[in-house]
């Protein structure tokens, strides 16, 4: 009798120390702080009716640094007319920016030489006008400011994409790109003129070969990721 | 007095404690490797998404720069989903009748966000920068993977912090000139494809690496391997 009251309690002790080990174990699965709930950037949140936690702006919201005193920086236009002046100096700097923004927004249609026959034009998107016609070599700055902040015809704005300071770096590209098409070779300075000269042509791109591809590593096979 | 036990029990103990030994050996082994494969990490594993979105196409076939959805990459620490826009932005002309965009035309018409489910989900304990990476040299390609040869969206890395601190030990294995980040076919130096940074030609990525390291100000790796990095 004595005996085999022992071995019950033995045996709850048994039963009650693998439901504790069990219990620990399945805590080591517990993925609460994996998964807090605070907000992550565009997370899902059913507070909202519409379920984004990311709240859209109220209207007439103003960020901090970004009151628009400064109309023609984010229009492009003086008294309702486009404007023909850029809002600061078109630096180098400001030119190499221009042209990689350009190459990422712009490219995909316009192509990278600004002639309207980039990628997206090719699978079927309407074509916009080359950069190197009349109309838009005189057209004022302005007027690119404001294609680009609200669209033309069936090109959608990107001022959400591109920020007005990149937009203005874009448009003094723009303006080099129109100058390199048409550079008459009497503006080369003498010494790379001759070395110009003496070099076979440069073999064109393909229009819309590629906006990601940078120069240097393009026309090798593609590679392997080597880690 | 008989033998209580056979001779062969000898043998056999012999074999049980051995076997013991070997049994959890195996085990924990098991459950070393169960914890780094995809099983638990889902590395190369695709989700299901509201639209079958293809990197592949759209990157790789059109040639669309990472930033040119993820806009906020190189100055937040989020690289940030496109809104519906961003996709109207060709797709108000190109496959307009697509059956298989029809939640993005839904998604643009009753502003109603796309739900798409997260692919590279690091633990929220886990403090995460995008900005820091991509302004240090870390092509996107090193943490994501061939994205660009992606139909639908994997995560590349185990995402796990042993992964992690592989390149906070020695970020000079990774690290590319910043021109590069972006560049999906870029390829490490090596003797015949030599990388130029700062006007100098480099062949191997030990020279490289530390040279970025100095140029890009890379704070000591007694620093960023510090707990408080990445847990704060």
């Amino acid at each position: 009798m004595e005996f085999r009251r022992c071995r019950i309690k033995g045996r709850h002790r048994l039963r009650s120390a693998a439901g504790l080990l069990l219990a620990l174990g399945l805590a080591g699965c517990r993925l609460d702080m994996h998964d807090q709930p605070r907000f992550k950037p565009l997370r899902m949140s059913d507070f909202y009716a519409d379920l984004r936690s990311s709240r859209p702006l109220e209207p007439g919201t103003i960020a901090r640094g970004e009151l628009r005193s400064d109309s023609y920086f984010y229009t492009g236009m003086v008294n309702g007319n486009p404007g023909d002046e850029m809002p600061f100096p078109a630096t180098k700097e400001v030119l190499e920016r221009g042209r990689e923004r350009f190459n990422i927004y712009c490219a995909p249609c316009h192509s990278r030489t600004g002639d309207g026959n980039g990628m997206i034009v090719q699978r079927g998107y309407r074509r916009p006008p080359s950069y190197h016609i009349d109309r838009l070599r005189n057209a004022p700055l302005g007027h690119f400011f404001d294609v680009i902040t609200n669209g033309f015809g069936a090109m959608p704005d990107y001022a959400e994409q591109v920020p007005a300071r990149d937009r203005w770096a874009i448009i003094a590209y723009i303006r080099a790109l129109q100058l390199s098409q048409q550079a008459p070779l009497s503006i080369v300075p003498p010494a790379e003129r001759d070395r110009m000269l003496s070099q076979p042509p440069p073999v064109p791109a393909t229009p819309g070969s590629g906006a990601t591809t940078p120069s240097g590593t393009t026309g090798q096979a593609p590679p392997e990721v080597k880690k | 007095m008989a033998q209580i036990f056979h001779r062969s029990t000898n043998t056999i103990s012999r074999f049980t404690i051995f076997g013991a030994l070997v049994v959890t050996a195996l085990g924990l082994w098991t459950a070393l490797q169960l914890e780094r494969s995809p099983y638990t990490t889902f590395a190369g594993v695709a989700r299901p998404q509201p639209v079958p979105f293809s990197h592949a196409h759209h990157v790789g076939g059109l040639g669309l720069d990472c930033r040119y959805c993820h806009t906020s990459v190189e100055n937040s620490g989020f690289a940030g989903i496109p809104p519906t826009k961003t996709c109207m932005n060709c797709h108000s002309q190109i496959w307009t009748n697509a059956p298989m965009l029809e939640p993005v035309r839904q998604s643009f018409q009753t502003g109603q966000s796309l739900v798409w489910s997260r692919v590279n989900d690091l633990p929220d304990f886990v403090y995460f920068d995008h900005s820091i990476h991509i302004n240090k040299g870390v092509g996107c390609d090193t943490c994501h993977g061939p994205v660009d040869r992606m139909p639908l969206m994997y995560n590349y890395a185990s995402l796990q912090m042993e992964w992690c601190l592989d390149c906070h030990r020695r970020p000079e294995k990774y690290l590319r000139p910043r021109q590069q980040v972006f560049n999906m076919r870029y390829q490490q130096p090596d003797e015949f494809h030599p990388v130029e940074f700062n006007g100098q030609k480099y062949t191997g990525q030990d020279e490289l690496g530390r040279a970025l390291v100095k140029a890009y100000h890379l704070r000591t790796v007694q620093d960023i391997t510090s707990c408080n990095t990445c847990h704060r």
